[in-house]
């Protein structure tokens, strides 16, 4: 039998595992999005609400939530288009805190005080979604549409000149990523049993988007290695007590210093998976 | 009472003021958002409350509080930015977190993580006028703010290093053409941002006479609000926005309940970015920003 | 209002205006490309020749007039929806993909199939055709040995292979090239000339700017000058090279050519 200790960072990572990738989709367009956590926090709340008070299977009420949250992705993301990088993600962190402050004042789920009653999930249930998602992001990174998105990636003007349609695109990307993060929202609602507007704050957003790059931001596969990394490091380092996080901080610049592009890339998880470069 | 909510927010706003300058000033020079930047403040504010405890005299406090945080602000831009500069935006923006990771544990390693609190005799001096009573340090806070500003706006506009500081902002290719030294006007965008981080912090501090090793983290989210209302690029935006904010927020806790106060302060930030990029008091509408 | 092209043309401009903050970028343009030919577009530095390619793929609107192509009035599209109309471009500093292998170059643009679930799954199992597809531009280009490179690492004259294989997998009725031979030496712009006749023999339209004289004059069947925004003159290589207008335009500018 698991310890509950190694249960509980088996389901952290599950949960950022999902949330990384959720800026994962985003940030392959070129978007960097620092509000995720509220797309998290809209899905967390969803999902408890029909789980809680309409008792609807959590597994149909995290395809609602998902939905939802995609409808508001597909909303933030098409003024998001008049943005672009640095300015795009001030915005998108504004979008997540207007979303915490807005629980805050949500009486009705609890407000500042927080909401309970949901039926605690299994491990495996966390990791059947994570699994889950992360197979579907590997299928779409080897499609049409992903290239698609890494066109507009590298150069949205020559990606629109070329014939692929920014706009869909890039909103696209928006929607499926907010959908994603509402999935890990409701996962952590049913694994934590009780939610508060402080989960789903800039720090959370700031974890999905460090996953990211720590791992490598140009393979799905980089969200496992950052997420592994983001929960497992801080309990590596434990035996420096109080100093852990600062050995954290150190680390984490270390890292960025001498592998910019993250842990994992092209060429190496084409190395380690004995593929070629041709696909 | 509104007489006094007014002067409470000014004070408030005036060093949301300092910081989003700090902020703008590598943000709009460089395009990255020094993440450390809430955490420079809580430093100098640390340090300024160190010093004071030693019996030396405010002025002594904010000089050691700046220069203490602008020292951390240029090695940040030694060891965190210089080397990513060429990386998307995001590695330099997360390197920065590194270093505001690090001062956070070590800032509370080396005073706790409660706070500390001054005698409460130390800075209580009030002057009445008319209704409104206001505590001398606040006088100072606002004093010291328009002080710093207008430096900044000075060598900003008036001084060759300013020159340099536009040119670069204007564009990185066309400053190295004109013999700017990139290297040194990003040096010195750090510094000064390191410098009224700094300063913010002492003030901060000394005004409520506590300080936790937490305090930079909600101060410095809101303080990029504040330079984006004010614009990124406008050094005197961040006076207006400043003041605009501290007071918003003031009275919608006065009157709204607390809760609401950032719906408010974010929303207005979606709304200008979305509609006048330039900010508040910005000029010609630029193409804004570079990819991530 | 415009109606519809003459039969016969693959585009169609008329009377296309295009300014800039008060400066006059295009005026007045008018230029045919009819079906299956080559038409060449010269003129000094600076006349607006890529200022009409960026008009014509929907990069910048016109402000006046109208741009036909396949019977459609695209002149207010945007750039995707022309593309996807048989209009490929090439760009005169080339512009590709820097994540991109050659091969993910040859598929990335190809037409979609619909909105179907295939451009959801890996493009080798579920869309054979298109990997087929880019294999044939792979071969025709002779890029085979560079299939995995990232294309942006590659010398300048495989690049713009690339650049240009790109273009024909979107399966276009027309191909722009801008400058397609600049920083070519003899050879390489003598193989660029047999690749454009042969694809124009399998009845691919082109419009090309070009500064290389000779390989304008040997290749195009029609010619425009541009000069200051304007048409000048414009029929055969012959007529246009004895054009004293030209003539005066080019030596005015230039001195040279």
């Amino acid at each position: 039998m698991m310890s509950t200790y190694y249960a509980g960072l088996l389901a952290d990572i599950g949960i950022l595992l999902i949330g990384t990738l959720s800026v994962y989709v985003i940030l392959a367009t070129g978007q960097l999005s620092l509000g995720n956590a509220g797309f998290m926090g809209i899905g967390s709340y969803i999902a408890s609400f029909l789980t809680v008070e309409w008792h609807w299977p959590l597994t149909v009420a995290l395809v609602i939530s998902a939905l939802a949250a995609s409808m508001i992705g597909i909303i933030v993301g098409f003024p998001a288009l008049r943005l672009k990088g640095i300015y795009l993600a001030i915005a998108t962190l504004g979008f997540g805190e207007m979303v915490r402050s807005f629980f805050l004042n949500f009486d009705r789920m609890g407000g500042s005080s927080g909401y309970h009653g949901m039926q605690h999930i299994s491990l495996a249930y966390i990791w059947l979604w994570a699994a889950g998602i992360f197979l579907i992001v590997t299928i779409l990174e080897r499609s049409q549409l992903w290239l698609e998105l890494r066109a507009v990636h590298d150069d949205e003007t020559a990606a629109g000149l070329v014939g692929l349609n920014t706009t869909h695109i890039k909103v696209g990307a928006f929607g499926f990523g907010a959908a994603i993060a509402a999935i890990a929202g409701g996962l952590f609602a049913h694994h934590y049993v009780y939610i508060e507007p402080g989960n789903f704050g800039f720090e959370r957003s700031i974890d999905f988007v460090l996953a990211v790059i720590l791992g490598g931001s140009t393979v799905g596969a980089g969200a496992v290695v950052g997420a592994g990394l983001l929960i497992l490091l801080p309990e590596w380092l434990r035996f420096l007590a109080d100093w852990r996080l600062a050995a954290f901080g150190v680390l984490l610049i270390l890292v960025l210093l001498l592998r910019r592009q993250g842990i994992l890339d092209r060429p190496l998880l084409a190395k380690l998976t004995f593929r070629s470069g041709a696909w | 009472m509104l007489l006094q909510q007014l002067v409470n927010g000014l004070t408030l706003g005036a060093v949301y003021t300092l910081i989003a300058l700090a902020f703008s000033l590598v943000m709009g020079i460089l395009s990255v958002l020094n993440l450390a930047i809430g955490e420079l403040f809580m430093l100098g504010g640390y340090i300024g409350f160190a010093v004071i405890a030693m019996h030396f005299p405010l002025p002594v406090a904010l000089a050691a509080g700046m220069a203490g945080a602008a020292i951390l602000s240029v090695v940040i831009q030694k060891v965190a930015y210089e080397p990513l500069r060429d990386a998307p935006l995001v590695t330099p923006m997360l390197s920065t977190l590194g270093f505001s990771i690090i001062l956070q544990n070590v800032v509370t390693n080396v005073w706790g993580s409660d706070p500390l609190q001054l005698p409460s005799e130390m800075f209580d001096n009030r002057v009445a006028l008319g209704s409104v009573d206001i505590g001398v340090m606040q006088l100072v806070v606002v004093g010291a703010t328009v002080a710093l500003v207008a430096i900044v706006a000075y060598i900003v506009q008036q001084t060759s290093v300013g020159r340099a500081l536009r040119a670069v902002a204007e564009s990185r290719e066309v400053a190295r053409l004109l013999g700017v030294s990139v290297n040194r006007v990003t040096l010195v965008a750090f510094l000064i941002s390191g410098l009224l981080a700094g300063a913010a912090g002492v003030l901060i501090s000394l005004h409520y006479a506590a300080i936790t090793p937490y305090i930079g983290v909600d101060i410095g989210l809101k303080a990029i609000a504040v330079m984006v209302i004010g614009g990124t690029t406008r050094v005197f935006g961040a006076l207006i926005a400043g003041p605009l904010i501290g007071i918003v927020e003031v009275f919608t806790i006065a009157y709204g309940g607390s809760q609401i106060r950032d719906l408010v302060v974010y929303g207005l930030m979606i709304l200008i970015l979305l509609l006048r990029p330039q900010g508040l008091l910005g000029g010609s509408r630029q193409d804004v920003g570079p990819r991530v | 209002m415009v109606t519809a092209a003459k039969n016969g043309a693959a585009l169609t401009l008329s009377g296309v205006h295009k300014n800039f903050g008060g400066i006059r970028a295009l005026s007045d343009v008018s230029i045919t490309v009819p079906e299956g030919r080559i038409v060449g577009v010269i003129g000094p530095n600076g006349a607006g020749k890529t200022t009409l390619f960026n008009v014509i793929t929907g990069a910048f609107h016109a402000d006046s007039g109208s741009i036909v192509t396949a019977e459609q009035i695209i002149t207010r599209w945007p750039p995707h929806r022309i593309a996807r109309a048989g209009i490929a471009r090439t760009f005169q500093n080339i512009r590709l993909f820097s994540s991109m292998t050659v091969w993910e170059h040859l598929l990335v643009a190809q037409p979609r199939q619909g909105a179907s679930l295939r451009n959801l799954m890996p493009i080798r199992w579920a869309n054979p055709e298109a990997a087929r597809r880019a294999e044939d531009a792979l071969s025709f280009f002779g890029l085979e040995p560079y299939r995995t490179a990232i294309a942006r690492t590659l010398p300048y004259g495989i690049q713009r292979k690339v650049e240009m294989a790109r273009a024909l997998t979107s399966d276009p009725k027309l191909l722009l090239l801008d400058e397609p031979v600049a920083g070519m030496n003899y050879d390489e712009a003598e193989d660029l000339r047999a690749l454009l006749v042969g694809l124009n023999q399998r009845g691919l339209s082109i419009l090309l700017i070009e500064h290389d004289m000779t390989f304008v004059m040997s290749l195009c069947h029609e010619i425009y000058v541009l000069d200051f925004g304007a048409v000048i003159a414009e029929g055969s290589p012959n007529k246009v090279r004895n054009d004293p207008v030209v003539l005066d335009a080019y030596l005015g500018a230039e001195g040279a050519c």
